[in-house]
C-alpha cells in the first residue's frame, strides 16, 4: 500500500480560532484523519521540532499554517516548513494579512510595553519591572524570547502557495481544499480557496440592496434596532460586504449584524479598505466637502473598520510615532 | 462506531506504539498555547525552584484604543478562539455598564443560553480529551495510553463518537443565536443582535435533552472511574497537588454558582466569605505583580498583598476556575447539580477544598447546572420574545463587565471618551487570575517528584497534571500572542548548565 499523503498543520500567532475550526469539522475529521497521515499538529499530537528536520525535503504534500507571524521562533518554524513541504496553505485571516493581531501594527512595541506593565489600570508595579530576554531571578539565569516589532502575515516571511480566507475559514471550505488537494487537482499557485464574488452575492439581504444606497448618514449597530432582512448599507450600517469576498455565506449578516471583512479581498481587488471606499462612499448622497464630511463622522474608526483583519497587508500598516 | 472512525482510533495507538507519544488522534485535544518551564537543581540534585513561563505578548488593551466600543465583543473574542463566547460576553456585558443600559430581559435570556451551552461544550471538552487521559486512564497508565484513546479504551469506542457529536450539536446554538460560533457576533449593549424564533425551538429543546443526560452519563462515568479507585482518590488529596489559598467566583443572589452574573465572592483558605463586591470595585481587589521572568503577570489580593508564590491566609495569592467556584458559593442553582456538590464536599473532606484536581471533579459537577440551565431555558416562554435589544441613550464613560469563563473569573473593562471610543481598556482573563497559583503548582509538583537529579518521562506528566486540571488557557493568558508549541522543560544544574531537555 502506498503512504497516505503526509500532511502538516501548525500555528503561529493565532488565537486558537483555525485549530477549532478543524476541530468543527466535527465527524468529518475522521474522514480527513483516514486519508492523510498527520506529521505534525501541537495541539493534538506530540511531534516535534527534530522530526519535522529529519525528513526530507518535500516530502510532506501540504503544510496548513494559521496565525501572523512575530517572534524569531515563528519564522524559524515556517521556514523550515516551507522547506519541507511541497504546497504551503496559509491559513486563515492572521496567515493571510494579519488579523486582529496586525492592529497592533499601529502601536509602539515600546508603549504597548509600558501601558500593560505600568500604566495599565490595577498594575502594582513601583519598580518598573518589565520582563526581560534574560534575567536573572534567585541566582537562576532565565530567557524570554524577544518580540519583533511588526505583525507579518505569512507570505511576507516565506513563499505561499494558496490562501484559506476567514477568521477562521468555514468547515465547509476547509474541507474543500483538503479534497482538492487530495485529487491532486490543483488550481493555480496564489489561489485564494473560497469563491471569488463579493460577499453580498452570498447574502440573504441582497436583493434589498439598492443600485444607488443614497447614503445620507451612517449609523452605529448599537444605536438602532437593526432590521433582520435589509440590506444593512441601506440601513446606513457600514457592512464590508461589497468589498469582501464571499465563502461564509454571509454568516455575521446572517446574525443580523454587518460583515466587518474577515474573508479579504476579492481577486480583482488589491486593498480591501480601498476598494469599499471607492465603491460605497460615491454612494453618498450630499455633495459638498462639509455634508460629506459630517456623513463620514459616522464611522469615527475608518482604519479598525476597513482594515479590521488586514493591517499587515496594506500600506497604512505601520504607525512611526 | 463506524469503521473510519475504528481505524483512526487504531491508526494513532499504532504511532502511540511506535515510541512517538501521540497525545491523541482526536481533533478536539489540546493543551492551551505556550508553556516553558525551567527547573533548577541543587548540588544534591533535588529541585531549587521550577519556573513556568509565559513566553509572549500581544496587547490587545492597547491596540484597542481608538476603536469603537461597540466592536469590542468581536475583537477581544479573537484573544482565544477556545474561549470566544466567554471574552464576548465580558464585553457585552462590559457595554451594557458603559453605556448604564439594562439588558434587555429577552436578550438576556438568550445570552444565558448561549453561554451555558458554551460552558457545557467546552468543559466536556477537558474532561474527555484534555484532563480525562490523566484522570481517567490514571497517571500511572503508560504514556501512550494516557489520551484520547486510553480514555476511549477505558469507557467505550462509543463515547468518542458522542462526545464529537454533542459538542457539535451545543455548538449549533451558539452558531444560530450568536451569527458565528467561532468568534459571535450577538453582543451588543442592552441585548443582542438576533433573536431566538421559535421554530427552532424543538429542535433546542432535543438538544437540551440529551445535553443533561450527557452530563450525567459523564458524572457517572467520574465516579465509575475515579472515585471508586482508592489510589485516585489518594492522589487526588496528596500533598504535591494541595495548596491553601483564597478562592473567587461569581455567586448570586443567593450566593449559588452562576456563570454569567453576580458578584464577586472571594473565601480564605478557612473557607469564610473573606469579600463581596460588585465587578465594578474589582480594583479595590485585585493587584497584578510583574515578574521579569514570564510575560504573564500575577494578580493578587489588593488587601493582603503580594508576598511572593506562598500559600496561606498572609499570602494574596488566589484561585478561579471550578473548583474555587464551588469553594466560593453556597451551593450549586440547579437540583442535580446541587446533589452533586454535597457529594463532592463529603467525599473530599469538607469545603474548602484545596486539592488541585480536585478541578476535574468539580468541572463534572459545572457540567451538570450548565446542562440544567439550558433546559430551564429553552422552556422558558420569553426566550423566543420578539424584543430582545434596549437601545442605549446615555453617554458612555466607564464600563466593567464579568463571566465566569470554563477557566475562571474573566474581567472586561473599558473607559471611552464620550463617542464610546475606547481611552482606556483593561483585561483581566481566566488564567492569568490563576498564574501564581498555576507557578506554585508546578514548583510544588517538581520539588515533590524530582530527587536526587534522578527523573524520567513520567515527571513530565505528573509536572503537566499539575497545570493541566486548571484547564490553562497559555494563549489567552495575558493575552499572549501564542507560538503555539508544544511544552518544553528544561532541567537546569546550579550554574545554569542544561543537563536535560524534554520537549512533549
Ligand atoms: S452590503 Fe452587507 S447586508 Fe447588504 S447585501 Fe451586501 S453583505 Fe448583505
Ligand atoms: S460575514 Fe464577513 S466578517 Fe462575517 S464571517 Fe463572513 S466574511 Fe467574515
Amino acid at each position: 500500500m502506498p503512504d497516505k499523503p503526509k500532511v502538516a498543520f501548525y500555528w503561529c500567532a493565532s488565537c486558537g480560532g483555525c485549530e477549532e475550526a478543524v476541530v468543527d469539522l466535527a465527524e468529518d475529521i475522521l474522514t480527513v484523519v483516514g486519508a492523510v497521515d498527520i506529521v505534525l499538529w501541537p495541539v493534538a499530537m506530540d511531534f516535534k521540532k527534530a522530526d519535522i528536520e529529519a525528513r526530507p525535503d518535500k516530502s510532506i504534500v501540504a503544510a496548513f499554517i494559521n496565525g501572523a507571524v512575530r517572534t524569531s521562533e515563528q519564522e524559524e518554524w515556517v521556514r523550515m516548513l516551507r522547506k519541507k513541504s511541497q504546497v504551503v496553505v496559509s491559513f486563515g485571516a492572521c496567515a493571510n494579512s494579519g488579523g486582529i493581531p496586525a492592529l497592533a501594527n499601529q502601536s509602539r512595541k515600546e508603549d504597548i510595553l509600558k501601558y500593560v506593565y505600568e500604566d495599565c489600570p490595577g498594575v502594582d508595579n513601583p519598580d518598573k519591572t518589565r520582563p526581560r530576554i534574560k534575567c536573572e531571578d534567585e541566582g537562576h539565569t532565565l530567557t524570554l524570547p524577544e518580540l519583533r516589532s511588526m505583525v507579518r502575515s505569512l507570505d511576507q516571511v516565506i513563499d505561499v502557495d494558496y490562501y484559506l480566507p476567514g477568521c477562521p475559514p468555514t468547515p465547509k471550505l476547509i474541507m474543500a481544499a483538503v479534497q482538492a488537494l487530495l485529487s491532486g487537482k490543483l488550481p493555480p499557485k496564489g489561489t485564494v480557496l473560497s469563491p471569488d464574488i463579493a460577499l453580498c452575492e452570498e447574502c440573504k439581504r441582497k436583493d434589498s440592496k439598492p443600485a444607488d444606497l443614497a447614503l445620507t448618514e451612517f449609523k452605529r449597530p448599537h444605536q438602532i434596532q437593526i432590521d433582520p432582512e435589509k440590506c444593512l448599507l441601506a440601513q446606513g450600517i457600514v457592512c464590508m460586504g461589497p468589498a469582501t469576498r464571499g465563502g461564509c455565506e454571509a454568516l455575521c449578516p446572517g446574525g443580523n449584524m454587518a460583515c466587518t471583512g474577515c474573508f479579504g479581498p476579492t481577486s480583482r481587488v488589491k486593498d480591501q479598505g480601498a476598494k469599499f471606499v471607492s465603491s460605497v462612499f460615491s454612494n453618498i448622497a450630499p455633495k459638498e466637502e462639509k455634508d460629506i464630511d459630517a456623513v463620514l463622522d459616522g464611522i469615527p474608526d475608518p482604519i479598525g473598520t476597513f482594515y479590521r483583519y488586514g493591517l499587515s497587508k496594506c500600506l497604512l500598516r505601520r504607525k512611526l510615532n | 462506531m463506524d469503521k473510519t472512525a475504528q481505524k483512526v482510533w487504531n491508526q494513532a495507538h499504532q504511532q502511540a506504539n511506535s515510541g512517538r507519544r501521540t497525545v491523541t488522534i482526536d481533533p478536539i485535544t489540546r493543551l492551551e498555547g505556550h508553556g516553558k518551564i525551567e527547573i533548577f537543581l541543587n548540588d544534591q540534585g533535588n529541585v531549587d525552584r521550577a519556573y513556568l513561563q509565559i513566553p509572549e505578548l500581544r496587547g490587545f488593551e492597547v491596540f484597542s484604543q481608538g476603536r469603537p466600543a461597540e466592536d469590542m465583543p468581536q475583537i477581544t473574542s479573537r484573544i482565544c478562539g477556545v474561549c470566544p463566547t466567554a471574552h464576548h460576553m465580558a464585553a457585552a456585558k462590559a457595554l451594557d455598564d458603559l453605556y448604564g443600559v439594562k439588558c434587555h430581559p429577552v436578550g438576556r435570556k438568550i445570552r444565558e443560553l448561549v453561554y451555558n451551552a458554551f460552558m457545557l461544550e467546552d468543559h466536556a471538552l477537558h474532561v474527555y480529551v484534555l484532563g480525562g487521559p490523566d484522570f481517567i486512564v490514571g497517571p500511572d497508565a503508560p504514556k501512550e495510553m494516557r489520551n484520547i484513546v486510553g480514555v476511549i479504551g477505558k469507557v467505550g469506542l462509543d463515547v468518542g463518537k458522542r462526545v464529537i457529536s454533542m459538542r457539535r450539536r451545543i455548538r449549533e446554538i451558539i452558531n444560530y443565536a450568536g451569527g458565528k460560533v467561532i468568534h459571535p457576533v450577538m453582543g451588543l449593549p442592552g441585548g443582542v443582535a438576533k433573536g431566538i424564533s421559535a421554530s427552532e425551538l424543538p429542535k433546542f429543546k432535543e438538544i437540551a435533552k440529551d445535553g443533561l443526560e450527557f452530563a450525567k452519563f459523564t458524572l457517572q462515568v467520574f465516579h465509575d472511574i475515579v472515585l471508586r479507585n482508592d489510589a485516585y482518590v489518594k492522589l487526588i488529596t496528596s500533598d504535591t497537588f494541595t495548596h491553601k489559598t483564597y478562592y473567587m467566583g461569581l455567586v448570586d443572589k443567593n450566593n449559588k454558582v452562576n456563570f454569567y452574573d453576580g458578584d464577586v465572592r472571594v473565601v480564605t483558605p478557612e473557607g469564610k466569605e473573606y469579600a463581596k463586591f460588585p465587578i465594578q470595585k474589582y480594583l479595590e481587589h485585585i493587584s497584578e505583580h510583574v515578574e521579569p521572568w514570564s510575560y504573564i503577570k500575577f494578580p493578587f489580593l489588593k488587601k493582603v498583598g503580594w508576598n511572593g508564590f506562598v500559600e496561606g491566609g498572609s499570602s494574596g495569592v488566589y484561585a478561579v476556575a471550578p473548583m474555587a467556584r464551588l469553594n466560593a458559593a453556597d451551593g450549586m442553582a440547579t437540583p442535580e447539580a446541587q446533589k452533586a456538590y454535597e457529594e463532592y464536599f463529603k467525599v473530599l473532606g469538607g469545603k474548602p477544598v484545596h486539592h488541585t484536581l480536585a478541578n476535574h471533579w468539580a468541572r463534572v459537577v459545572e457540567m451538570l447546572q450548565a446542562a440544567e440551565r439550558i433546559v430551564e431555558l429553552v422552556n422558558d416562554p420569553e426566550l423566543t420574545g420578539k424584543e430582545f435589544r434596549t437601545i442605549p441613550t446615555k453617554t458612555p464613560k466607564i464600563g466593567v463587565g464579568v463571566v465566569e469563563a470554563p477557566r475562571g473569573t474573566l474581567i472586561h473593562q473599558y473607559e471611552t471618551d464620550e463617542n464610546g471610543l475606547i481611552r482606556r481598556a483593561n483585561l483581566i482573563v481566566a488564567t492569568l487570575n490563576n498564574s501564581a497559583r498555576i507557578a506554585m503548582s508546578v514548583d510544588k509538583a517538581a520539588k515533590g517528584l524530582i530527587k536526587g537529579g534522578k527523573v524520567d518521562d513520567g515527571l513530565l506528566n505528573m509536572v503537566e497534571m499539575a497545570f493541566r486540571a486548571y484547564d490553562p488557557c497559555f494563549g489567552c493568558a495575558t493575552h499572549t500572542l501564542p507560538g503555539e508549541m508544544p511544552m518544553i522543560v528544561t532541567l537546569r544544574d546550579m550554574k545554569g548548565g542544561v543537563i536535560r531537555e524534554i520537549r512533549r
